[in-house]
C-alpha cells in the first residue's frame, strides 16, 4: 500500500538518502527510530509536506511523488494534535468534508458515526481550548479519519499522554484499524506502544529503514 | 555515594523582598508618569475654569465648528487608514512570519523605514514624491500630449491625510501581525493542507480566525497611532481648518498662538476618544474571543 524507494529528503542541514521500505495494505505500521533521526521527516515527505529530492512514493501503485499534500489523501495525526482554535470539536470533524463540499445531511451523518468511532460525542459543541491531552488527540484522530482516506500516518500521538489515557488510545487505534481496514504508519520511540500496535515493525537507523518485524520474536532485536 | 555523610547543612537565601520591590518601584515609576501627565491636563484645565475664570476659552473650543469638523476627519481618517493598513499587513506579516527567501533581511529593512524616519521627513519625502511625480507627468504631456493625471489629489488634500497616515501606521501593522502569525504553528496549515486545502484555504480557514486577537491588536495600534499622527500630515497635507485639519493639527495651531487651555482641552478630548474607541475594542473584542475558544 505504501511503497518507498531510493527516497532521498532534505531538511534542512539535515538530509536522509535512499530510504525504502513498504507498508502492505491494512497492516499497522510502526516506525521507531531515536529522537532526531529523521523519523517525523519521512512521515512528512509521505504526507506531502516535505518535497522529496529523488526517488519515488506509491500508494496502491500509484505515484504520488510529486502530488500535493492536499490530493494523497492522508489523514494525518500530529504529534501535539495541532487543533484549530477558533473551531469547536464538531467544526473540526467537519472541516475536510466541508473543503470537499459534502452536503449537508450526509456531513452530520458522518460527524455523528466519527464523534462515536472516537468517543467525543459529548464534546462535539465544546472548543478545543481546555480539552486533555487524550481528548485532544481523539480529536485529531477523527478529523484525520473524517475523509475516510486509505491510509493514516501519526507522529508520535501518544508522547504527550498520560498512562491511562496512553492505554485507551491504544486500544481505540486498533480497534478502529480493525474497523476500517485503514493502512496506519505509526511514528514512535515508545516500545511498549509499538509492541501494542505493530503488524509492521520498522526501525529506521543510521538513516535507513528496517524491516524488524520477522524478527519480533526475539524482542532484543527489536 | 556515601551513604554516611552528615547532611549538608541548610542552604540560607536572603528575602525576595529586594527583588519584588526593584521591580514595583522600577516598573511604577513609569506608569506613575503616564497617569500624572493626564492628571495634569486635567487639574490644568479646571483649574483654569475655576480659579482663573478661562471657562470662555474652553467654551470656544468646545463649540468651535473647526473642532468639531477635526474630530470628525481625525476619526474617519484613522478608521480608513486602520482598514488599508490592513490589507498590505496581513499578506506582508504572513509572509515574513512563514517564508524564508532571498531579500527577507532587506524587507525587513526597508519596513523599519516609515518607524524610523522622523515624521517629518516622511512628510517633506511624501510631498517630494507628488512634485516630481507632477513633474515627471508634465514633461510626458509636453511632449506626448497624453495627460497623466491622479485621479484624486493628495498634497493638500484629505486623501493626503489619510496616506500620510498609512504610511507611518501600517509598518506597525506588520510588526504587530508578523507577531500574531509567528505564534500560530506552521503545523496547524500542515494539517490543513492534509486535510484537502489549499494554501489559500489553509490560510483563510484556518490562520486567519486563529490569528483574531492579533488582528484586533494590530487594528488598535493602527488606529492609535493614525489618531496621533501628525508631523507627515502637517507637511503633506497642510492645516487648513474645514479641511485638512484633524485634532493634533488643531492642538499644534492652538499651541502656536498662546491659546494653552485651548490646546490642553482639545487634548484631553483626544485622550477621551482614544480611551473610549480602546475599551470598546477590548471588551467586545475579547469577549468574542473568549467565547470562541471556551464555548
Amino acid at each position: 500500500m505504501i511503497e518507498l524507494s531510493g527516497v532521498h529528503i532534505v531538511s534542512g542541514s539535515f538530509a536522509l538518502t535512499d530510504v525504502a521500505f513498504s507498508v502492505p495494505r491494512g497492516a499497522y505500521a510502526v516506525l521507531m527510530g531515536r529522537t532526531g533521526s529523521g523519523k517525523t521527516t519521512i512521515l512528512e515527505a509521505i504526507c506531502g509536506l516535505k518535497r522529496v529530492v529523488a526517488g519515488d512514493i506509491r500508494f496502491a501503485g500509484e505515484n504520488v511523488t510529486q502530488l500535493k499534500a492536499a490530493e494523497r489523501g492522508i489523514g494525518f495525526v500530529p504529534q501535539d494534535g495541532a487543533l484549530f482554535r477558533s473551531m469547536t470539536v464538531r467544526e473540526h470533524l467537519e472541516f475536510a468534508l466541508e473543503i470537499r463540499r459534502w452536503d449537508k445531511p450526509r456531513r452530520h451523518e458522518r460527524v455523528a458515526e466519527l464523534a462515536a468511532m472516537v468517543g467525543v460525542e459529548h464534546l462535539l459543541d465544546r472548543g478545543v481550548v481546555g480539552l486533555s491531552g487524550g481528548e485532544t488527540q481523539r480529536v485529531a484522530l477523527g478529523r484525520a479519519l473524517s475523509f475516510r482516506p486509505a491510509i493514516l500516518c501519526l507522529d508520535e500521538p501518544l508522547s504527550a499522554l498520560d498512562d491511562e489515557s496512553r492505554q485507551e488510545m491504544i486500544e481505540l487505534l486498533k480497534r478502529i484499524q480493525r474497523d476500517t481496514g485503514v493502512t496506519a504508519l505509526h511514528v514512535t520511540h515508545n516500545r511498549s506502544e509499538a509492541e501494542r500496535l505493530a503488524d509492521v515493525w520498522l526501525r529506521l537507523v543510521d538513516g535507513k529503514v528496517v524491516d524488524v518485524s520477522s524478527d519480533a520474536v526475539s524482542s532484543d532485536a527489536r | 555515594m556515601a551513604s554516611n555523610d552528615s547532611p549538608a547543612p541548610r542552604h540560607r537565601v536572603g528575602s525576595d523582598r529586594w527583588f519584588y520591590g526593584c521591580l514595583i518601584l522600577l516598573g511604577g515609576s513609569y506608569i506613575v508618569l503616564i497617569l500624572l501627565t493626564l492628571l495634569a491636563d486635567g487639574v490644568y484645565v479646571l483649574m483654569e475654569i475655576f480659579l482663573h475664570g478661562q471657562w470662555p476659552a474652553v467654551r470656544n473650543v468646545l463649540v468651535s465648528e473647526e473642532i468639531w469638523y477635526a474630530t470628525k476627519l481625525s476619526i474617519l481618517s484613522s478608521t480608513i487608514t486602520t482598514v488599508l493598513a490592513l490589507w498590505v499587513a496581513v499578506p506582508i506579516g504572513y509572509l515574513l512570519s512563514r517564508f524564508k527567501f532571498p531579500g527577507r533581511a532587506l524587507l525587513d529593512a526597508i519596513l523599519d523605514i516609515p518607524i524610523v524616519l522622523p515624521p517629518l521627513v516622511i512628510g517633506v519625502s511624501l510631498l517630494i514624491l507628488f512634485k516630481t511625480g507632477g513633474v515627471i507627468s508634465n514633461a510626458i504631456a509636453e511632449k506626448t500630449g497624453i495627460e497623466l493625471s491622479m485621479p484624486i489629489d493628495f498634497p493638500y488634500a484629505i486623501p493626503g491625510v489619510i496616506l500620510a497616515q498609512f504610511l507611518v501606521a501600517a509598518a506597525f501593522a506588520v510588526r504587530a501581525l508578523r507577531l500574531a502569525f509567528d505564534e500560530i504553528p506552521f503545523r496547524k496549515e500542515e494539517v490543513a493542507l492534509t486535510l484537502g486545502c489549499t494554501r489559500g484555504q489553509a490560510f483563510w480557514r484556518v490562520v486567519l480566525p486563529e490569528a483574531r486577537g492579533g488582528l484586533l491588536a494590530a487594528a488598535t495600534l493602527t488606529w492609535a497611532r493614525s489618531l496621533g499622527e501628525f508631523g507627515p500630515i502637517l507637511v503633506f497635507a497642510g492645516a487648513t481648518p474645514m479641511r485638512t485639519e484633524v485634532l493634533p493639527t488643531s492642538v499644534f495651531l492652538q499651541f502656536s498662538v498662546g491659546d494653552l487651555v485651548g490646546a490642553v482641552t482639545i487634548s484631553l478630548g483626544m485622550v477621551l476618544i482614544a480611551v473610549v474607541v480602546l475599551v470598546v475594542v477590548r471588551v467586545f473584542g475579547h469577549r468574542d474571543l473568549a467565547g470562541r475558544a471556551l464555548r
